[in-house]
């Protein structure tokens, strides 16, 4: 973002950045920079609080004033939400199928709704919805030990695959919890501590270290913390 | 701060910079009421119907200023992607800007909108010699004056 921000003032562009790391911004020092400690993925804030997105926006213009580079920080701190969200998972219904391939059928009606109240979708960047329990599948079974060569995962990028099973489990996550818009990163904690698809893609990962598959191939398959 | 952000914050001012010397400075030479103002974000948002954004693509999607149905093509699983699916506008507050222009705060909203891949090679050479400058001059064509720079 401020790279971008440099070129596009050389262009003749008057810039303002929405900061989310302070220490890269204050280095690159941008030409206007309004730094907001909010959760990554989030830098108007917070979802649906179109006052607080307001606020923010006219903090940044405000910036265009200034006669010479300047560096404010909003106010207000926003700190994500470890505690995952609470969202009832559907109950085991057929015992024969590994419990994320199980789970992730009986979700599949929660996140057709959300595809119909939304009118697009996450999912689709390596496989569809329908291959969302396949893909579960051959995670199960790399959990369990079986060899990634012999065994293939359809859409073959294991860092493509794991975004689009995530978002299936998010949006459909989304149209199940009641409630306010939850804090940032209480969806992701309720996937990989509280889904058998989440429990199963760690274990998954970890044996494809394990079995000595390539960096990019499994560490991002989850947030680096975890 | 903890979890998830404070562990990438930590990361990111780690991380070697880009350089930039003597760099511009761009004072805008008309009222903020009078200005045209894009929204450009490095988000990787797409519509459905445009490429994808392939991992490391220093490429740019254009958004026209009525889209809506719009997802987040970003590879990193770093950050937070929920709040985008409840309201775009915590990435793309391109609502919000319909709003400034209606209150008379700023001129005008841009026809179009620009989205990059926020995971960029760390000397960004391509993004400040190559497709940096293209959008810019996208973002003229279209009278731009004022850009809001959204990260993820």
């Amino acid at each position: 973002m401020s790279a971008l921000a440099h070129v596009f003032e050389a262009e003749g562009l008057s810039t303002i950045v929405l900061a989310s790391m302070k220490e890269v911004a204050e280095r690159m020092m941008p030409p206007r920079t309004l730094y907001c400690e909010f959760p990554l993925g989030r830098p108007l804030g917070r979802p649906d609080d179109v006052e607080l997105q307001l606020d923010v926006l006219n903090r940044a213009l405000a910036l265009l004033d200034s006669d010479e580079p300047v560096f404010e920080t909003h106010p207000l701190v926003i700190e994500s939400e470890e505690t995952p969200l609470a969202c009832s998972i559907p109950p085991r219904f057929d015992a024969a199928l590994p419990p994320a391939v199980d789970e992730a059928q009986g979700l599949r009606a929660a996140y057709d709704r959300s595809v119909d109240a939304r009118g697009v979708t996450s999912v689709g960047r390596a496989i569809d919805a329908d291959t969302v329990v396949e893909a579960l599948d051959v995670l199960h079974q790399w959990a369990e030990g079986s060899s990634w060569k012999e065994t293939p995962l359809p859409g073959k990028i294991t860092i493509a695959v794991c975004h689009d099973i995530r978002a299936y489990y998010t949006e459909a996550a989304l149209e199940l919890a009641a409630g306010p818009a939850p804090g940032a990163r209480a969806v992701e904690s309720w996937f990989y501590t509280e889904t058998e698809a989440g429990k199963a893609m760690m274990a998954a990962r970890t044996q494809l270290k394990e079995q000595g598959a390539p960096f990019p191939f499994w560490f991002y398959m989850a947030p680096a913390h975890r | 701060m903890t979890g998830g952000d404070a562990a990438m914050r930590s990361y990111g001012a780690q991380q070697p910079v880009p350089t930039f010397e003597d760099p511009a400075f761009t004072k805008l030479d008309k009222p903020l009421s009078q200005a045209r103002v894009a929204i450009v974000t490095s988000a990787a948002l797409h519509r459905p119907d445009q490429d994808r954004f392939a991992p490391a693509d220093s490429g740019f999607r254009a958004l026209d200023r009525a889209d809506r149905n719009i997802v987040m093509g970003h590879w990193s699983p770093n950050f937070d992607h929920s709040g985008f699916q409840l309201d775009i506008n915590v990435v793309y507050p391109i609502d919000r800007l319909e709003e400034l222009a209606a209150q008379g705060v700023i001129g005008d909203v841009s026809p179009r909108h620009f989205a990059f891949a926020g995971n960029q090679p760390e000397t960004v050479s391509e993004l400040r010699l190559d497709t940096g400058p293209a959008c810019a001059k996208e973002m003229l064509a279209d009278a731009v004056d004022v850009v809001v720079l959204t990260p993820v």
